[in-house]
């Protein structure tokens, strides 16, 4: 089969599970839940088999896997969609396959499939748990089976297709089609148990949120779409293209399009990457069913934000002269600087495993985007791959964890919150496979120095920003990394280590191998996916391992980027955060007893009550922009304008017609027209009246009438008419 | 010589002689009678008319013929309808047969 005939069926797979299992398979959960991951499967096999044609295809930058058909027609040519496989796309290829794979094998155990149904449990409400009775007589009560088991992997499949016509599509409409079925993938799980108050409006405010990048990103498709006549990859980012969008300028701020494109397409980019100032839906989106769709919604589908920038690097870089940033990337820098250390600080104060998780997502992607601010392309797309893996190793993990924790719950039937890491202490006895893969998640995270993935992709976006001498983004980005570390070590500390905090604690179990295969699968990534980006003049180590992502992404440019030189300065800056962020972490958490406040809310005091309140940024915007909503729908799109303006006039129409009608009636209608057609009846009528009485009935009256008139008939002939 | 006037007038006598049993007597039969009256006045003027102005055809007299088998139907019919109306209300007096009015 041609290579890229395999790309066009790539999305196919998910696609199909979802029909079929809305249409077909609903009833049986097991069914369900074997088409989806047999459709994951397909599509994975397909991904690794792309994956090792383009490692082998030389050049794969220059000539790019790609086919195109004509879908519509535009005036006289035709809009083209097809696929489109350069290096970017195999990086992003194989990180998508390898986490949608996982999460659908984590699914079936995490949504407790095997498990008796609940006593209580109803749709649209997360399982209950069920009483279930052993041979002494015992009563337990059990997880529960999800009651909308198949509709879970209806959506996941559903969402998987989008994620792969994302990555694959050759054009930016194909790719903004898949960016929005992930969207609604997104709204959907985030409000799939949607008798939750909490999840609806957590459901509610993501879409919202995400929309208003959309929007603005849509507008930047349409402009760059009347300027260039295309959307194909191989057409915008073109010489002739790319200068046309650099020569033509626009009225807005006297920037050139190719900045004010790269602007919109970066806005899309804040909002489905969550960066300040759209960041707000991110952590409500944990709401969803536990791990999965918090990883979906962490781990990939966030991610495909941070790929929309780096695919349209071209543009964004478009009009760079002698290394100094445009516009676009000096807003980028900005904007991902600031998140990263931003939601850094926020996630030092969440007491909520998956918040914690939520927020640094939030600041690692700030990461990626500053890194595309300041030129490192590379760098960036092996954040965004290392950080894939060990992302959702950590959402997995920390669902993992509060299905022990939940198991625990019910077990004691202690009233405790299975999400909140002060309740929890211990658990690397309980739960050893899912601490040591948390524990190298955790690790990944922080940027362990050597080992762990995170540590090399971290560091060189750090060495790009200090060969840049990009001062301010370089101390940003290391300060971020320190509070990174600091509170992943809280994080583990909190869960794993010391002393259980609660009963419920104690009693928590490991899960099952379908939730831990997946964990040792990604741990083994969170370890290894950093070896293929080693900076070769790397002390003692580089140039063991060839500096691959650099070569092989590198490519995906017309114009290859420099390696950066090796330098001490950022690489001791990150281990002093790594390991420093790490210890101190330790150190502050190490024992918190039972029943204890956060050890640092005295300490910094307003700051961290200005920190576990998010800055205020929710009630913010509630101010500035709910409420508003709210009082323009109320008070004056309803009352005024509705009510007052529009009823009115439509009222005042409608008495004036019917006086119109009333005079119409009362002069027209009844006098003449009823008039007439009353004196016709009533005149008739009184004739018959007055003529009836000749009618008698008897047969001589008759024959004298008739006599009578027979001899005024003949007077009148013979006097009147034969007169000469 | 008797001339055609005396015919004319005799018919006319016998005619008004007929109308006014028509009109005047109550018993239905005599009522018949008096249109026989009159039917026979008819006849004497064709005849009269015929004998005095066209004696050369025949057409006046194939005429009487006419009317004297036209009566005598109407006749039958007419009897036959007393003795219907007789059979029903018990009468065949003119003017209380008035079923025929508003």
């Amino acid at each position: 089969m041609e290579t890229s005939t395999l790309v066009w069926l790539l999305p196919l797979p998910p696609l199909l599970a979802f029909f079929l299992i809305i249409f077909l398979t609903n009833r049986s959960k097991g069914l369900s839940h074997t088409l989806g991951i047999l459709s994951v499967l397909l599509s994975f096999i397909g991904s690794m088999i792309i994956v090792v044609k383009g490692l082998q295809a030389g050049h794969l930058g220059e000539e790019p896997f790609t086919s195109v058909i004509n879908w519509f027609p535009t005036g006289d040519t035709w809009f083209q969609i097809g696929v489109w496989v350069d290096p970017l796309t195999i990086v992003t290829l194989f990180f998508v396959a390898w986490t949608v794979l996982m999460i659908f094998i984590y699914s079936v155990g995490y949504q407790n499939y095997g498990q008796p149904a609940g006593d209580h449990d109803a749709p649209g409400l997360p399982p209950h748990g069920a009483m279930v009775e052993d041979e002494k007589g015992h009563k337990h009560r059990v997880p529960s089976i999800e009651p909308m088991y198949s509709r879970f992997f209806a959506f996941i499949a559903l969402f998987a297709f989008g994620m792969y016509v994302l990555v694959v599509s050759n054009n930016l409409l194909t790719l903004f089609v898949g960016w929005e079925i992930m969207g609604l993938c997104s709204y959907l799980l985030i409000g799939f148990w949607y008798a939750k108050p909490s999840a609806r409006a957590a459901a509610i405010k993501a879409f919202l949120t995400t929309r208003v990048g959309d929007v603005i990103m849509l507008l930047g498709l349409a402009y760059l779409y009347t300027l260039a006549g295309s959307l194909s990859y191989d057409v915008i980012f073109s010489e002739e293209t790319l200068h046309l969008l650099t020569s033509t300028g626009t009225p807005i701020l006297g920037l050139s399009a190719a900045a004010l494109i790269g602007i919109f397409l970066f806005i899309g980019t804040i909002g489905k990457s969550a960066q300040w100032p759209l960041h707000v839906w991110l952590p409500d989106a944990m709401e969803g069913p536990t791990p999965v769709s918090a990883m979906i919604h962490a781990a990939t589908m966030v991610s495909a934000g941070v790929y929309l920038v780096i695919r349209v690097f071209p543009i964004i870089s478009a009009g760079m002269s002698h290394g100094e940033p445009t516009i676009t990337m000096n807003l980028m820098a900005f904007i991902g600087a600031f998140t990263g250390l931003f939601a850094a600080t926020i996630a030092v104060t969440q007491n909520d495993i998956k918040r914690v998780l939520a927020y640094s997502t939030i600041s690692q992607l700030g990461y990626m985007i500053a890194a595309i601010g300041i030129g490192a392309y590379v760098a960036a797309a092996f954040h965004l791959f290392t950080h894939a893996f060990f992302k959702a190793l950590l959402f997995l993990g920390s669902g993992s964890v509060i299905h022990g924790v939940e198991h625990g719950v019910m077990h004691t039937d202690e009233h405790v919150d299975p999400q909140d890491m002060f309740n929890m202490g211990g658990l690397r006895k309980k739960m050893p496979i899912t601490f040591w893969t948390f524990l190298i998640g955790g690790l990944a995270l922080s940027g362990f120095p050597l080992l762990t993935a995170g540590f090399w992709s971290k560091d060189e976006i750090l060495a790009d920003a200090f060969a840049h001498s990009n001062w301010p983004v370089f101390i940003v980005l290391a300060l971020a990394a320190l509070l990174t570390a600091f509170y992943t070590m809280r994080q583990i500390t909190l869960t794993f280590l010391g002393e259980p905090r609660t009963k419920a604690a104690e009693h928590a179990v490991e899960s099952k191998w379908t939730m831990t295969l997946p964990l040792v699968g990604l741990a083994v990534f969170a370890v290894a996916a950093g070896w293929i980006g080693i900076t070769n003049d790397f002390p003692i180590i580089g140039g063991l391992v060839p500096n691959w992502m650099h070569d092989f992404v590198g490519e995906t440019l017309a114009e290859h980027p420099a390696v950066v030189r090796f330098s001490w300065i950022p690489l001791i800056t990150s281990l002093v955060v790594a390991l420093g962020g790490l210890g101190l972490g330790w150190y502050v958490y190490r024992d918190v007893p039972a029943g204890e406040a956060d050890p640092l809310e005295k300490p910094l005091g307003p700051v961290y009550k200005l920190l576990k309140n998010k800055y205020y940024f929710d009630e913010l915007y509630d101010f500035l922009f709910v409420r508003p909503a709210y009082w323009i729908s109320e008070t004056f799109t309803y009352l005024w304008l509705d009510r007052r303006i529009i009823d009115g006039f439509l009222h005042f129409v409608a008495r004036i017609t019917f006086s119109v009608g009333g005079i119409f009636r009362n002069y027209i209608d009844k006098p003449i027209v009823n008039g007439f057609g009353d004196f016709v009846g009533e005149s008739v009528k009184r004739l018959g009246r007055s003529s009836r009485f000749i009618q008698t009935g008897r047969v001589q009256q008759y024959m004298i009438m008739a006599l009578i008139i027979a001899f005024g008939t003949l007077f009148y002939y013979l006097f009147f008419l034969s007169q000469p | 010589m008797i001339s055609l006037s005396y015919f004319l007038v005799f018919a006319a006598a016998l005619f008004c002689i007929g109308l006014y049993g028509v009109l005047a007597r109550k018993n239905a039969i005599a009522i018949l009678m008096g249109i026989e009256l009159m039917l026979n006045a008819v006849v004497i003027n064709l005849i009269a008319f015929w004998r005095f102005r066209t004696p050369e055809m025949i057409a006046g007299q194939a005429f009487a013929v006419i009317v004297f088998a036209v009566a005598a139907a109407e006749v039958a019919v007419g009897l036959a309808l007393f003795i219907a109306v007789y059979r029903r209300r018990n009468t065949i007096a003119a003017d209380e047969i008035d079923l025929l009015k508003w």
